[in-house]
């Protein structure tokens, strides 16, 4: 098999993994001379899927031991095999990124052997990138399962990011699809990470120099609609894995299972959109101050589908309006639906200087057919008097399917509300 | 009413600084663009603008100064005299006015401002390097682009950071720009036709691309919002989209025959109380994995609820099919024999196997149709283990031996290997005392009768060795 036909088999592979950012190491390594990171990643292509290329993403191998039953490369799959040599990844991470196609390598793998044996070769990987072909740009290596702790911190030492992948909601959807996968040995693993993390940045701050050490963070990614675990635990993982863990991106990868012929269109609504609310909701948990909880509030504890988890909170707690946009406070304006953080701050700096009306917002470009029904402002806004109605729900819900599709697409970025 | 002309940043600020020194409104000037060529031509930066103006200017603040450099760059004609208008407003009473960005002239600036940042992302990540067949020494690579501004002498830094040990030109319609692995050096502008066409690497490339995208998510919409339709025709990937597009409904159909089914398992088909009848019951009837379809019945474990010892055995055959109890057949025989052998009594333990339904491959032999037994795979396996579970989970058995590979393999994980482990006592998640042992019909299969008889000892030892 030709270097090309692997690539195609291990890029194939690698199509599912939700990982897609290239940002959050803001210096270049020291002494590199080709390739460099600065903080914020860029996308070089994108493709029919609307999803960006900005990482050369493939698999060392899709050979694989384990039989993960949400995942193509399990060993009772019969997809087509391959595998790369060590050589032939560091040679196309370095050919493509000459060439301006990709802002570096996310390097997974099946496991083959042994965990500690795989592991090892990813990190001859990032390791003959660094200090043979002295590239300086990005690198995520996915943990293996069940590798060890010392030769994860040996990978942190060459890569920009590490993930270890939760892989599934809860224990119980573990035990049920993953049963080689245990939960306490991931989180150890991911605690391993933080601690190496912690420690490093306290040495920086005495003053010492330590090697750099996953300057990137770690992340990690969970396969959701594999089981029937609802949004709300889905949610409460991912907040609890942010705090205990400190990590920098929770990807959500909602799988399609197709169990019946009618059902043979994967892809569609239901699971990208949830996807999309996912993000959405762990947006708001990380920047905009919610609690899981509060955020699902559906009896059947998963979001809504039809609006997203900012509008339905707020439907749900109505005494909380309206908010006015001239004397609330920044927390109060930032849970108001179709504002987001950035318009939050310069609604915060104008009204220093003049009050805003209605057509001001408008200027910001916040999504007013969603905020007008929250908000006051300095002039009359009619919207207002369906803050109580019982319609408001239909009234404020986005008028087309088509967008929220198009919005789904590009949600692993930035679940922004 | 003056007019003057720039073609610069730096013309603007230097007209800029004069005209307001000397106090002239934004209505009394006309400003008008020159040919534009290179804007920044030994542009100082931008702090060195505020202490150059000799203390007769009022001061302004930084953030303006950074916007302008960005604005001055923006091909709209309109945008000197927006500046300069601001400036002015800046400094007559408004010096917050950059906050107040709903104010139009601010919005304005801040929109073309975006439009320049907007063209400069995208150059950094469109640009398509080629490189230059030379036969030297040192690699060369040429890229030609497009930006919709006149952004080269604001991208070119980055360029020199990323690609600093390299030989690189960058060459765009208005001005050229090439790293010497020391410094940037620019000139004028290049026709697309002057640019190398190909590289070996983009075949590479778009076979990375057409296997990355999934076909199951077309969202083409979002693709061109994102990489405008402009900026194709120098990404060599462009070319295949049109492509992918038309293979994506046969690409889909393809992911779902390597994802078919595997949402399912028996634990779709549990009952709600876990006790051996309503488990039987329900078996009766599960659907989990296509085995259901050509075999004649589940065939269900059995023997005593309270049982000491569970026998787990691979899976149903011929016999055991027709009669829909387990271990009736041959291998039936020989296990009886050996637990006799060892003093254990069938009513004793429970009996069940890892799949339930009969595998088989119908061939013609002399004699008529026969149904030859098929080994499960693992897919099956998996479907059906939850019965499996069920089980031992409703007898709670202290020992637990494992009749032959599959099922050895469906308890230990699939590196275990019978020849080598046969007969340890292990531990596992369902009881203390696990062990793995031949499988009877591994036994009759064995032509090798001396082998064979060695078997039958072994398999004896190992049952008696857990009585
Ligand atoms: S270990 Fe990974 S690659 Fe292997 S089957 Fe499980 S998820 Fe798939």
């Amino acid at each position: 098999m030709d270097v090309r036909d692997k690539l195609t088999v291990l890029a194939d592979a690698a199509k599912y993994d939700a990982s897609c950012a290239s940002s959050g190491s803001k210096t270049t390594r020291p002494g590199s001379t080709i390739g460099s990171t600065e903080g914020m990643g860029i996308c070089h292509s994108y493709t029919p899927d609307g999803r960006c290329v900005s990482l050369l993403k493939i698999l060392l191998t899709n050979y694989c031991i384990y039989d993960c039953q949400y995942c193509v490369n399990r060993i009772s799959s019969d997809t087509p095999r391959a595998r790369f040599t060590v050589d032939e990844v560091v040679s196309l991470t370095m050919e493509f990124y000459k060439r301006n196609y990709i802002e570096g390598l996310f390097l997974s793998s099946g496991i083959i052997q042994t965990s500690d044996y795989t592991m090892e070769q990813l990190i001859a990987v990032a390791k003959k990138l660094r200090t043979e072909q002295r590239y300086g740009g990005y690198i995520h290596l996915k943990t293996i399962p069940n590798a060890s702790q010392s030769l994860i911190e040996e990978a942190g030492l060459w890569a920009d990011r590490l993930s270890v992948n939760i892989e599934l909601p809860t224990e119980g959807d573990l035990y049920k699809l993953a049963p080689e996968k245990k939960k306490p040995q991931i989180e150890g693993a991911m605690a391993g990470i933080r601690n190496k993390i912690d420690e490093t940045k306290q040495e920086q701050k005495a003053g010492f120099k330590p090697p750099r050490f996953t300057p990137a963070g770690q992340s990690t990614q969970m396969i959701v609609g594999a089981t029937d675990t609802p949004d709300v635990e889905v949610l409460k993982t991912a907040s609890q894995l942010y705090s205990l863990q400190n990590l920098r991106r929770v990807y959500y990868s909602a799988y399609s299972p197709i169990p019946h012929a009618d059902a043979r269109l994967p892809g569609q609504s239901p699971p990208l959109v949830r996807e999309h609310r996912l993000y959405q909701a762990d947006w708001l948990i990380r920047f905009y101050g919610f609690d899981a909880s509060e955020i699902v509030a559906e009896a059947d504890q998963n979001l809504s589908l039809d609006i997203d988890p900012k509008l339905a909170w707020s439907l749900a707690n109505r005494h909380y309006f309206p908010v006015d946009v001239n004397k609330a406070s920044r927390e109060e304006l930032l849970r108001v639906p179709g504002i987001g953080a950035r318009n939050v701050k310069r609604i915060l700096n104008i009204r220093r200087f003049q009050s805003l009306a209605s057509g001001d917002m408008k200027k910001l470009r916040v999504a007013w057919n969603r905020a007008k029904f929250f908000v006051l402002t300095a002039d009359h806004n009619p919207a207002l008097l369906n803050l109580d109605k019982l319609d408001l729900r239909a009234k404020a819900k986005p008028k087309t399917k088509q967008l929220l599709l198009f919005d789904a697409a590009s949600s692993a970025l930035s679940g922004e509300v | 009413m003056q007019s003057i002309h720039v073609d610069t940043f730096d013309d603007w600020r230097d007209a800029a600084r004069r005209l307001l020194a000397s106090g002239v409104s934004p209505t009394d000037v006309q400003w008008i663009g020159g040919a534009e060529r290179s804007l920044f031509d030994d542009a100082p930066s931008p702090t060195a603008a505020e202490h150059g103006g000799r203390g007769t200017t009022p001061s302004v603040p930084k953030a303006f100064l950074e916007l302008a450099r960005y604005v001055a760059c923006h091909r709209e004609s309109g945008r000197w005299s927006l500046l300069y208008r601001t400036l002015w407003r800046l400094t007559h009473g408004e010096r917050h006015l950059l906050q107040v960005t709903t104010d139009d002239d601010v919005h304005q600036l801040m929109q073309m401002r975006k439009g320049v940042s907007r063209d400069i992302h995208k150059m950094k990540a469109f640009v398509r390097f080629r490189k230059l067949e030379t036969g030297g020494a040192e690699e060369q690579f040429v890229a030609w682009h497009r930006p919709d501004h006149r952004i080269v002498r604001l991208a070119a830094p980055f360029f020199a950071r990323r690609f600093g040990g390299m030989h690189w030109s960058i060459l765009t319609p208005d001005e050229s720009v090439t790293w010497d692995q020391t410094s940037l050096h620019y000139g004028p502008g290049v026709p697309a036709s002057e640019a190398p066409n190909q590289d070996a690497l983009e075949d590479l490339w778009k076979a990375y691309y057409a296997s990355i995208f999934n076909p199951a998510r077309v969202k083409v919409a979002a693709m061109k919002r994102e990489m405008p339709v402009r900026h194709w025709p120098t990404l060599p990937e462009a070319t295949l989209i049109d492509d992918l597009l038309r293979q994506a409904p046969a690409r889909a159909d393809a992911m779902i025959q390597t994802n078919e089914g595997f949402a399912e398992t028996a634990a779709h088909f549990m009952p709600e109380r876990g006790d051996l009848v309503s488990l039987r019951l329900a078996a009766a009837n599960c659907r989990a994995c296509p085995l259901h379809q050509c075999a004649t019945q589940t065939v269900f474990g059995e023997g005593s609820p309270s049982a000491r010892i569970v026998l787990v055995g691979e899976q149903p055959g011929d016999r055991e099919d027709i009669q829909g109890h387990p271990f009736v057949g041959p291998a039936g025989k020989l296990l009886d024999e050996a637990l006799k052998h060892a003093g254990i009594e069938r009513r004793e333990v429970y009996i069940t196997n890892v799949v339930k339904h009969f595998k088989f491959k119908e061939t013609e032999t002399p004699r008529g149709k026969r149904r030859l037994h098929q080994k499960p795979d693992s897919r099956e396996i998996y479907a059906c283990r939850p019965w499996l579970e069920a089980e031992l989970a409703a007898i709670g058995p202290q020992v637990i031996v494992c009749l032959g590979a599959t099922a050895a393999q469906a308890l230990f994980g699939r590196d275990f290997a019978i020849t080598k482990d046969r007969g340890n006592v292990m531990r596992t998640d369902w009881c203390d005392i696990t062990i793995a042992t031949w499988h009877p019909a591994a036994i009759l299969r064995m032509q090798d009768a001396s082998r064979q008889t060695q078997m039958r000892t072994q398999l004896v030892e190992d049952l008696t060795s857990v009585k």
